[in-house]
């Protein structure tokens, strides 16, 4: 906030410090001719042809046995992946950020390695393992268990992929809140746990928020790896984006886009609640250095 | 290990936390890939360099990397253009354009893909338009460079935007002082300070860009030889069993990730050094 408050009277005080107005208006009307051009219009465009033939039409469509389906396994794999993946987060972030160890950034990097695999590899590599050629397949058959082509797949594709995301956001607040608070709780006579639930969590709370919303969001989405392992078996292992995909191939385009506007309304949603996060971690932060 | 830390930390739980870290880690991540490369293994070498030179796989490589690196490219300059104008200049409406530059990383890839299509179809909301002037978006290598650069956008503003609310003004104002014009101030004090931020963005960018799928095959037209991306390969070879195709083909693109991961993380580490 302050940090904005400065630029202001900067640019206003200071010449020297900003352009003639005329370059200002065109790098102005550029960027957001840009912006308008690359992000509002798809948004508007998803909302304006998923209500092409009606809210009834699209009421309709959101109310097909299938579309039901999709999105009851949507939600599903959602409620699978989020709470792993955010347990271990916290469980990674207190390690990394709390501990000074060998080979620490070395674990950093491996794990952000989901983010930098190809969704289709990430998909790929389970066939590899669960899949009838894989290293399990033929045990798997045997005792008559389905993973690829099935919800287990779609959960542990899922899983993969949203891996880091609690991890990735917990580590640098964690690091940046050091770990006097956590010391202080100790020589008081507090458990670890305690210590935890008492001085850690309402420090990062709003942390958690910003990386479980982000990962519900790509969990919800994931397109690519859940089409790999999926088999598209309509209404039992069809997920809200396969889903879309199908509609899309089958030129039904106004079920399609009502299908894929929920899908919009959610990361409309995720980008509310994470500036909200964002912006009371920076509160946060503040605080904690004003106390200092 | 363990020992050494006890001594100047009080703090419980550090073996049993980097345990499970390490344990899940394994399980979820290490395992599942190092699959690929033990599939790809069981490969002669010969079979090996068939299935990745392959004369629809190599074409496959050109139009992937070539529009993952024009759009990076693309991204690089926009990405620090709006960065440029969220930190710099006020205008109506910016927490919400700041807000909405998240939109790609929160807005799932297929309803992505599907929204360029129809926009820039020929008779769409843009397609209608370019069109008739001879410019074919939808269906052509032009159209997966769209979606790249959709996707791509926030790795850019994002990585910029901080680096230059960082910068200090009174710099620029010494600059200024010492009779530097601003275009120099610009290139000379500027765009060296935030050139590290800009590489990594454009390295992020160009990494997501080069293993997307979801949002490009439905604005691509998927044609092999001309615009068929290198995922969507793997995908036919698997639906046709052939395994051992696509795993080789995925190794590539995986070492190839692993390389831009790395470069990644140097550039960040020259970048903090430069910051301090």
């Amino acid at each position: 906030m302050q940090v904005a408050k400065h630029h202001e009277n900067g640019v206003k005080v200071s010449q020297s410090t900003t352009e003639p107005a005329w370059v200002r208006y065109l790098l102005l009307v550029v960027a957001l001719g840009f912006l308008s051009l690359f992000l509002l219009l798809p948004l508007a465009a998803v909302f304006v042809q998923a209500l092409d033939k009606g809210w009834e039409a699209y009421l309709a469509a959101l109310k097909e046995p299938d579309t039901l389906s999709a999105i009851w396994l949507t939600v599903i794999t959602a409620a699978c992946c989020v709470p792993v993946n955010l347990f271990f987060g916290i469980v990674a972030a207190w390690a990394i950020a709390k501990f000074s160890f060998p080979g620490k950034s070395l674990l950093i990097t491996l794990i952000d390695l989901p983010f930098s695999v190809s969704p289709v590899v990430s998909g790929l590599i389970y066939v590899l393992i669960f899949g009838l050629q894989g290293w399990l397949g033929p045990w798997l058959q045997e005792h008559d268990i389905k993973i690829i082509f099935a919800v287990p797949g779609i959960v542990l594709a899922t899983i993969f992929v949203t891996f880091p995301f609690v991890a990735r956001e917990l580590i640098p607040l964690m690091e940046s809140q050091g770990r006097d608070e956590e010391e202080a709780a100790l020589t008081l006579g507090a458990s670890g746990l305690q210590t935890f639930f008492r001085v850690t969590f309402p420090n990062i709370k709003w942390g958690i928020l910003y990386g479980v919303i982000l990962c519900n969001a790509r969990a919800m989405g994931e397109f690519g790896a859940v089409s790999v392992v999926s088999g598209h078996v309509r209404g039992s292992t069809n997920t809200i984006p396969l889903q879309v995909e199908i509609l899309y191939n089958e030129y039904s385009y106004a079920a399609a886009f009502a299908v894929a506007s929920l899908l919009a309304l959610l990361a409309l949603v995720t980008l509310v609640i994470k500036t909200v996060a964002q912006w009371k971690i920076q509160q946060t932060l503040s605080v904690a250095e004003n106390e200092r | 290990m363990g020992s050494q830390n006890q001594k100047n930390n009080v703090l419980p739980g550090f073996t049993p936390a980097l345990g499970y870290t390490i344990f899940y880690l394994s399980i979820v991540v290490l395992i599942p890939l190092s699959a690929l490369f033990f599939k790809t293994a069981t490969l002669t070498w010969d079979q090996f360099l068939v299935a990745v030179t392959a004369p629809r796989v190599v074409a496959s490589y050109r139009v992937t990397f070539g529009a993952s690196l024009m759009a990076a490219v693309i991204n690089g300059i926009f990405g620090v253009l709006v960065a440029w104008v969220l930190v710099r200049y006020r205008f109506p409406g910016k927490k919400l354009i700041d807000a909405l530059v998240d939109l790609p990383f929160a807005l799932p890839t297929a309803v992505a893909g599907i929204t360029l299509a129809s926009v820039y179809a020929p008779n769409g909301w843009l397609g209608r338009y370019l069109e008739p002037h001879g410019i074919k978006v939808a269906f052509t290598p032009l159209g997966i460079m769209v979606a790249m650069v959709f996707i791509g956008l926030p790795f850019v503003v994002r990585t910029v935007q901080p680096v230059l609310e960082e910068l200090d003004q009174e710099i620029e104002e010494a600059a200024c002082c010492l009779g530097a014009n601003r275009w120099q101030t610009i290139y000379r004090i500027i765009f060296p300070t935030i050139l590290p931020a800009i590489l990594t963005g454009f390295a992020l960018a160009f990494a997501r860009a080069v293993g997307e799928y979801g949002s490009i095959i439905f604005i691509a037209g998927n044609m092999p030889m001309v615009s068929e991306i290198t995922p969507l390969l793997i995908i036919t070879k698997l639906e046709q069993y052939d395994y051992a195709g696509a795993t080789a083909i995925a190794t590539v693109m995986l070492v190839l990730s692993f390389l831009l991961l790395l470069s990644i993380n140097l550039l960040q580490k020259l970048s903090r050094r430069f910051a301090e």
